[in-house]
C-alpha cells in the first residue's frame, strides 16, 4: 500500500460503502492489479468485522446496576 | 444501539419535570452501552463504573439545561466520552487526547511483506487468546483514535453522531477512524500472520 497513497485515504469510505462510485471503480480496478493492496483491504475489512462481532449487546452486570441505582437514589426493580 | 432511537418510555418533558420513573427508564436504556463504552476507553472496571455513575449524576443535574439540539442519547454518550478522555489525560498528560494534531495517513508505510490471514479457520478468531489480542490492540490506540473507533465501529454510531459526541468535524472523525483501523490491522496482522505460519507447520 506504500505505493498507493492516493487510494488509502479513500479506504474507510470504500469499506463503509459510502465512497463515490467513481472512487469505488478506481479502487476495485487497482485491487485487481495490486496484490499487496488486495491483502491490505481484505485484512482491513476482516479487522473491522472482528471488532463489530466483539462488541455484542451485553447486559449491565447486576452488581454494577444495583450500585448505580443506589447512587442515583432510584428504587431497584 | 442507535442513540437517535429514543424509545418513548419517557419524554424530555417528563425527564425535565423530575419524573423518577422516566429517569429510571433512561438509565435502563443507556447504562449498558455507556458502561461498555467506559470499559473500552479505560480498560479498568472500577474507573468504568465510576464514569457510568458520574454520567447519570451529571445528566440528572443538568437535564433542565439540555436543549434538545442533539438527541438525549448523543448527549449522554458525550458526557461519558468527555469524562473518560479527561481521566486519561490526567493519568497520562503526555498522551493528550482529543485535540492532538490530525495527520492524514499518507505516510503509512508497510515495511513487512503483506500476508493474507483472512483464510484462517473462523475458530482461530474466536479463541480466548485472539479475543484478548483484539482487546489489547484497542487499548494501545491513543485516546483520540480509541474513542473514535469505539463509537464508530464498536457502537455503530454514524460519522455525524460521533463528530457531535467528540466535538470535532466529520472530516476529523473520518481521518481518525482510518488511522485507528490501519493501526488495529497492523496489530492484528502481527498475531494472525504468525498463526497462519504455525498452522502450516502443524
Amino acid at each position: 500500500m506504500s505505493k498507493c497513497p492516493e487510494l488509502i485515504n479513500e479506504l474507510s469510505d470504500y469499506l463503509d460503502g459510502v465512497a463515490a462510485p467513481e472512487i469505488c471503480a478506481e479502487i476495485e480496478r487497482h485491487l485487481q492489479e495490486c496484490p499487496d493492496c488486495k491483502v491490505m483491504v481484505d485484512t482491513l475489512e476482516k479487522t473491522i468485522s472482528l471488532y463489530r462481532e466483539r462488541e455484542g449487546d451485553t447486559e449491565l452486570p447486576e452488581d454494577v446496576r444495583k450500585r448505580l441505582y443506589r447512587v442515583l437514589d432510584l428504587s431497584g426493580k | 444501539m442507535h442513540p437517535n432511537n429514543d424509545q418513548k418510555k419517557y419524554s424530555l418533558k417528563d425527564l425535565q419535570d423530575g419524573d423518577r420513573d422516566a429517569f429510571a427508564a433512561l438509565v435502563d436504556e443507556y447504562s449498558p452501552k455507556l458502561h461498555r463504552l467506559a470499559l473500552r476507553m479505560m480498560n479498568d472496571p472500577y474507573e468504568a463504573e465510576d464514569i457510568l455513575q458520574e454520567t447519570f449524576l451529571k445528566a440528572y443535574q443538568n437535564l433542565d439545561r439540555f436543549e434538545g439540539r442533539s438527541s438525549i442519547g448523543t448527549w449522554l454518550y458525550r458526557i461519558t466520552t468527555n469524562e473518560a478522555l479527561m481521566r486519561l489525560r490526567k493519568f497520562r498528560p503526555d498522551m493528550v487526547a482529543i485535540d492532538e494534531p490530525v495527520e492524514m495517513p499518507d505516510g503509512h508505510v508497510v515495511t513487512r511483506e503483506l500476508k493474507d490471514w483472512c483464510c484462517l479457520p473462523e475458530s482461530e478468531f474466536m479463541t480466548n487468546e485472539a479475543q484478548l489480542k483484539l482487546d489489547k490492540a484497542v487499548v494501545e490506540l491513543s485516546p483520540a483514535l480509541r474513542s473514535t473507533f469505539i463509537l464508530r465501529d464498536m457502537h455503530g454510531l454514524s460519522t455525524r453522531e460521533s463528530a457531535e459526541i467528540l466535538d470535532i468535524s466529520e472530516a476529523a472523525v473520518k481521518t481518525r477512524l482510518l488511522r485507528a483501523r490501519l493501526q488495529l490491522r497492523d496489530s492484528l496482522s502481527a498475531y494472525f500472520e504468525n498463526r497462519v505460519e504455525q498452522l502450516a507447520h502443524e
